[in-house]
């Protein structure tokens, strides 16, 4: 993809939601529920909220490949079959840049990192409360991921996305 | 070899903008141009290749047989993301490979007017309505900035710092120096788009908008073309002396997309496809890194030009930092590395760089670039890398007469 979407929210906005409460499995892979008054969305299919948020990848099962898109083969084998796995929560920073330059609706400046988590699978997503000053973000470091609202739409539900904070 | 294949014409406009000229007035003209310095007419041409990103989809290479000929040959529209260019030069050269063209015309050509470092996604977007999942992730909103960032400068800026994260000595200051760099060469480039100098100090205190990428460090947005006259082996031995004599061979021409690789899923891999294409070409042609002249590679951000030495194999594994911190691309160094500005000062117009990087190459071996000459260039290289991803090397040599 040449250039991407553009953001409608402020992603450094809103720390961990709070899992702890009157949480509804709204669907079998509860990327929707209900809290209290306020039904959630996560902002992507391969983040599975409820009570233990985690990411989760299409695995081959013939080599074990992951991916969060939706398949048609895995694109290392070939093969067409495919399990829900579910992925670590930690991880290590593989990389990050500080965007100083986005679109009028996305603040800035924000840590855009790419992690690898424990046990297998690399995932891109802000890092969060680590600043932005490239002295203090190490390449390398421990990170455990989180969650934070990033957008309400008009019938006021909440979409949920993940990010990364120092573990 | 017999079946050799040769650019017997080349041309480019300067890059820059120009806001009273479309697209098809800028192939036009270096499409009559590339042509006039193969003293050859369009009625000699077989097969014509267009690439152009953002037109390709238009039918831009009839559009532009309309303004120089209609002679009824095939014409491919070409689109690959940033290796467009030499991705249409490689398929007129697969048209005469193939026998069914001995002579043939690329042309590469954009014409982006001012659309801004981020491109359309760098604009406003209204605010959500209702939420319903689309496309393969199963999205609700845009992800752009909550999510991490998949615009180039942010992608091109991360690809840069996991090499750092794997080699010392690699930083900010290393990746600065490739810019400045870039600027100091293009200042002997009439045909660049800018022809300023700055400073290491200038470089690295310019506004930030990826870090490490100052504005400063990545390639501005902006319009031109450049063509190419290819022709083959036996076609070449009817031509006149002088043709002959100025003649440019492509000893290895190569196309490579990305092989899987576990991190895709987080960052798209700029590294191994380019690795691939580099040996592939050097085992084509004969030749080793030690053996260019000079080397014209895809400069969309300074982090990526630094990743690209070892990526072609002009430093040791590890050894692109010091690599710069030596000098070994400045024009008088180890190996001239972009003496023609490189994207981030010569200009990125999409379709025409792919083809301008081998128009650079061919003036030099031709002894025809003039004030930025590399003195007795015989061999040189090639590289443009596409997100997606598309990888073309072309190595080019002078002929032996
Ligand atoms: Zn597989």
């Amino acid at each position: 993809m040449l250039y991407g979407g553009v953001s409608g929210a402020d992603p450094t906005a809103g720390g961990a939601a709070k899992h702890d409460t009157d949480v509804t499995h709204v669907n079998g892979r509860t990327n929707v529920r209900q809290m209290g008054e306020t039904k959630q969305m996560s902002v992507v299919d391969y983040l599975v909220l409820g009570d233990e948020p985690h990411l989760e990848a299409n695995a081959c099962t013939s080599c074990g490949a992951l991916f969060f898109d939706r398949r048609n083969a895995c694109a290392k084998c070939g093969k067409q079959s495919f399990e829900k796995r579910a992925l670590s929560n930690s991880g290590i920073v593989r990389s990050y840049t500080i965007i100083h330059r986005a679109a009028p609706n996305v603040a800035v400046p924000y840590v855009s990192s790419v992690i690898e988590l424990d046990g297998g699978g690399v995932v891109k997503g802000n890092l969060l409360e680590a600043g932005s000053d490239p002295e203090k973000i190490e390449l390398g470091m421990k990170v455990k991921m989180t969650t934070f609202g990033c957008g309400v739409d008009e019938e006021g539900t909440e979409a949920v996305a993940f990010g990364f904070v120092p573990a | 070899m017999a079946d050799n294949i040769w650019i017997i014409g080349a041309t480019m406009t300067k890059f820059g903008r120009y806001p009273d000229k479309d697209s098809v007035d800028l192939a036009s003209e270096t499409a009559l141009g590339a042509l006039a310095d193969a003293g050859a007419t369009i009625g000699d041409m077989q097969s014509l290749s267009v690439g152009c990103l953002l037109e390709a989809s238009n039918m831009l290479g009839q559009h532009l047989q309309k303004q120089i000929g209609q002679t009824g040959i095939p014409v491919f529209n070409v689109a690959n993301a940033c290796a467009t260019g030499a991705t249409a030069v490689r398929t007129a050269m697969l048209s005469i490979k193939a026998g069914e063209a001995d002579m043939a015309l690329a042309v590469g050509v954009e014409q982006m007017g001012k659309m801004g470092l981020l491109g359309p996604a760098g604009r406003e977007r209204a605010k959500p309505t209702g939420f319903e999942r689309s496309g393969r992730y199963g999205t609700v909103m845009p992800v752009e900035g909550v999510l991490g960032t998949q615009l180039m400068p942010g992608v091109f800026a991360q690809a840069g710092m996991e090499y750092a994260s794997h080699h010392d000595g690699v930083g900010f200051e290393q990746f600065a120096k490739v810019a400045e760099k870039n600027h100091a060469h293009s200042t002997l480039n009439p045909l660049a788009q800018y022809q300023k100098a700055f400073s290491l100090e200038e470089v690295m205190g310019a506004t930030m908008i990826a870090y490490p990428n100052t504005l400063l460090m990545c390639c501005p947005t902006g319009d031109g073309s450049a063509a190419v006259v290819l022709c083959s082996d036996k076609k070449l031995k009817t031509l006149d002396p002088d043709v002959r004599r100025r003649a440019v061979k492509i000893s290895a021409s190569v196309l490579t997309s990305d092989p899987y690789v576990e991190s895709d899923t987080g960052q798209p891999d700029v590294s191994t496809l380019t690795k691939q294409a580099a040996k592939t070409a050097y085992e084509q042609a004969g030749v080793g890194p030690a053996d260019l002249d000079l080397v014209e590679l895809h400069d969309c951000f300074a982090t990526a030009e630094l990743i690209h030495y070892e990526n072609l194999s002009l430093c040791e594994p590890g050894g692109a930092g010091d690599f710069i911190d030596r000098r070994g691309p400045w024009r008088d160094g180890q190996t001239p590395v972009n003496v023609s500005g490189g994207l981030i000062s010569k200009g990125h117009p999409i379709g025409a760089t792919g083809v301008a990087n081998l128009y650079e190459v061919a003036t030099h071996l031709r002894g025809e670039a003039g004030d930025r000459q590399i003195e007795g260039a015989k061999v040189g290289l090639t590289h443009v890398i596409g997100l997606g991803s598309a990888c073309a090397v072309h190595i080019l040599e002078k002929a032996a007469s």
